[in-house]
């Protein structure tokens, strides 16, 4: 007996060290549910700081604008906590994109700045610009620009993202 | 030479072939028309690049696009004329969405650029893949996959697919009848480029000319090494999928992720095979193509089409009978309802059909599944498109994905057989684009993660960079310091600290009075 109990806690013990899970586990699970807009309109900075929060207790699971009421169902799934609408206006999900003026960007660095996925380049006094696949319309970059040269614009459609209509079911006429 | 065994595929079915309207008349044609409209994207996996300026003149068979990257194809300009125009025009596409293309006004001499036909015997492997590039050679099907890419890997089997098994079309009967030796050269040249041991022709049994005619050139012509066979399949469609003749000819079957050069087998089109023998032996890119104008039409047929005329163009030719509701692109059962009649006919249209109520009557209402299954016995990849149908109405994607959506050619013998008349492919059309937007979805979130975990690592590092770079300055400070102590007496303390308060003084009266933030409404101190 007492030889089983050694074997199992030196076993155990060698386990917890060797196959140490790095990070948080539960915290990446749900990284993985967040749209990673990086948006911070939760309050936190940032999409994986939101999810470590989460997984702490220390947030509630509906502060994810993007995400809505959908992400908050994901998530209430995963932590087996009670669902809880998204408390501000749905907003009908359009993927968006930030687009500079370059006429009237004067080139101050501080969108590049407020960027949290690096998807602005340009340098100080020199045009900046959007690389557009790699924006999450965030709108992050907007309040810093001092010039307000910086819109949002819908992502255009191309056949590669336009998707078939659910198709439309023909109502029976009864009576 | 023995017959090789033919393989069958699971389901299938054999509607009505309506062949003959098209198939009876011989390639005709098409009138110059007045604007040609040339989409720089004619291919599945690349675009071109414009190489010509509104205002060039350009000669028929002038490359007006270049390939962009490896994937890409050339496109050329369809006659002679002038570039009018570069801009958005609408796409051959059930989105009817718009896509940059070059507008050429024809000056109706139809002068050709100096052909540049290749020594077969000489040219190496490479400049004969180069000239299918550059010639802007695609898979003419309908999947428009560069052929190039195809061309360019080692195979055993080598198949050309004249199945043609979708009803109403006739374009690739046609062709075989009337130009089946350059279809047989292109396959010669094909073979030469993959290497192939032996050449299979595969034609539905319902086209005993296009046999007929195929078999003439094969047994005339002297073989140079492989063997090269027609070989008649029975008519059911679809057996003119490529994985569906792949199945039949050599008993392959290739899952969707799977490519068929992995099993030693590459299929291309007869039409194809007709373009690369016209490209290579006979210098002229791809600037026509043979599509079927069938339907509620006064005269329908094959013509000879230049790319970039306008579908409303080959409709007014073949004159829409009174009841036209609607006009589809490819065949009643893969094709699609055309949103706008101006789009133009592409490297990959191969019909075109008026359909009036009575040829096609629209779909009775949806009733409920009654699980009869026969959808199941129809499917020709072995799916069971009613469990896809509840996943998909449900919008329950991971069900969906669960039964092997992905594998679904869309070839819509489901539908075709339902009792319940349930639109089976739109509900599976739309459950895949969903799926992949969500995929594209994914891959982005993925990537605006790993891109804000690496800028959050940037930061951190830089602070700490400066951080650390802050201490040791202050330590170096502290250090000279104590090293100075010892020298330093009191006396020149209060010097130093003396100094430096002069030195404030002196800084803040030659600052002029702060305006702006403050208003101006505060003037500095006066120094004492
Ligand atoms: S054929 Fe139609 S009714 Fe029959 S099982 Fe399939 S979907 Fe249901
Ligand atoms: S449309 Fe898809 S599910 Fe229906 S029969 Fe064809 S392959 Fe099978």
């Amino acid at each position: 007996m007492i030889g089983i109990t050694l074997a199992l806690g030196i076993a155990l013990g060698y386990a917890a060290i060797h196959f140490k899970v790095e990070g948080n586990p539960l915290a990446a699970q749900i990284d993985a549910l967040l749209p990673q807009t990086q948006c911070a309109q939760c309050g936190y900075p940032g999409c994986k700081p939101y999810a470590e929060a989460v997984a702490s207790g220390a947030a509630e699971i509906n502060l994810c604008t993007p995400g809505g009421d959908e992400g908050a169902h994901k998530l209430a799934e995963l932590l087996g906590r009670e669902f809880k609408p998204h408390g501000g206006p749905v907003v009908e999900k359009v993927k968006v994109v930030a687009l500079i003026d370059e006429q009237t960007c004067i080139g101050c660095t501080l969108c590049i700045q407020a960027c949290p996925v690096d998807a602005i380049v340009g340098a100080a006094k020199q045009m900046h610009t959007v690389i557009a696949p790699i924006c999450t319309g965030c709108e992050l970059c907007l309040p810093p620009c001092p010039v307000d040269c910086i819109s949002l614009i819908a992502e255009p459609r191309t056949p590669q993202n336009w998707r078939w209509k659910y198709p439309v079911t023909g109502l029976k006429v009864v009576a | 030479m023995s017959l090789p065994h033919l393989f069958r595929f699971p389901g299938g079915i054999q509607p009505d072939a309506h062949k003959k309207e098209s198939s009876e008349q011989p390639i005709r044609p098409v009138p110059l028309p007045a604007r040609l409209a040339v989409p720089l994207v004619q291919s599945s996996q690349g675009s071109a690049r414009t190489i010509v300026t509104v205002g060039d003149k350009v000669l028929k068979g002038q490359c007006i696009g270049e390939a962009e990257g490896n994937a890409g194809t050339a496109i050329h300009a369809p006659t002679s004329g002038r570039v009018t125009e570069i801009g958005r025009y609408p796409m051959a596409h059930p989105s009817g969405l718009d896509t940059l293309a070059i507008v050429i006004e024809p000056d109706g001499e139809e002068r050709w650029i100096a052909r540049e036909p290749l020594d077969m015997a000489s040219a190496s492997h490479e400049e004969l893949i180069l000239r299918v590039q550059a010639s802007g050679i695609v898979g003419m099907g309908g999947a428009a996959f560069p052929s190039h890419i195809k061309a360019n890997s080692k195979i055993d089997t080598l198949i050309i697919n004249g199945a043609e098994c979708e009803p109403w079309i006739s374009c690739d009967d046609r062709l075989m009848r009337e130009r089946s030796a350059d279809i047989v050269t292109g396959a010669r040249i094909l073979r030469r480029l993959t290497g192939a041991r032996r050449v299979l022709i595969g034609i539905e049994d319902n086209k005993p000319e296009a046999i007929t005619a195929m078999k003439l050139v094969v047994q005339a012509a002297a073989d140079d090494g492989g063997e090269i066979s027609v070989i008649t399949v029975p008519t059911r469609y679809p057996t003119g999928g490529q994985k569906q003749l792949i199945r039949v000819l050599t008993g392959f079957e290739i899952a969707s992720n799977q490519r068929s050069s992995s099993f030693g087998v590459q299929c291309f089109n007869v039409g194809t095979a007709h373009a690369v023998c016209r490209a290579l032996v006979h210098g002229e890119a791809m600037v026509s193509r043979v599509v079927t104008v069938t339907g509620n039409v006064e005269h329908p047929g094959n013509y000879e089409v230049l790319l970039g005329t306008a579908v409303a163009d080959l409709i007014e030719l073949c004159v829409a009978k009174p009841g036209t509701e609607r006009t589809l692109m490819g065949g009643p059962l893969m094709g699609f309802t055309l949103p706008r009649l101006d789009a133009p006919i592409t490297k990959s249209s191969n019909c075109i059909i008026a359909a009036s109520n009575t040829l096609f009557p629209p779909a009775p209402p949806e009733q409920p599944c009654i699980r009869c299954g026969s959808c199941a016995q129809s499917c020709p990849t072995g799916l069971l498109p009613f469990e896809l149908y509840w996943s998909s109405r449900a919008k329950n994607y991971d069900g969906a994905v669960h039964y092997n959506i992905s594998e679904c050619i869309e070839c819509g013998c489901c539908a075709y057989v339902c009792p319940a008349h349930i639109p089976l492919v739109d509900y599976f059309r739309f459950a895949k684009s969903e799926i992949r937007a969500r995929n594209q979805e994914k891959r982005a979130a993925d990537q605006a993660r790993a891109r804000f975990e690496a800028r959050s690592a940037r930061l951190e590092r830089d602070k700490a960079e400066k951080a650390a770079r802050l201490t040791a300055k202050a330590a170096e400070t502290r250090a000279a310091l104590a090293a100075n102590k010892d020298a330093a007496t009191d006396a020149n303390d209060a010097a130093l600290i003396a100094a430096a308060v002069a030195r404030t003084q002196a800084q803040s009266q030659a600052q002029p009075p702060a305006s702006g933030q403050n208003g101006g409404a505060t003037p500095p101190e006066p120094s004492i």
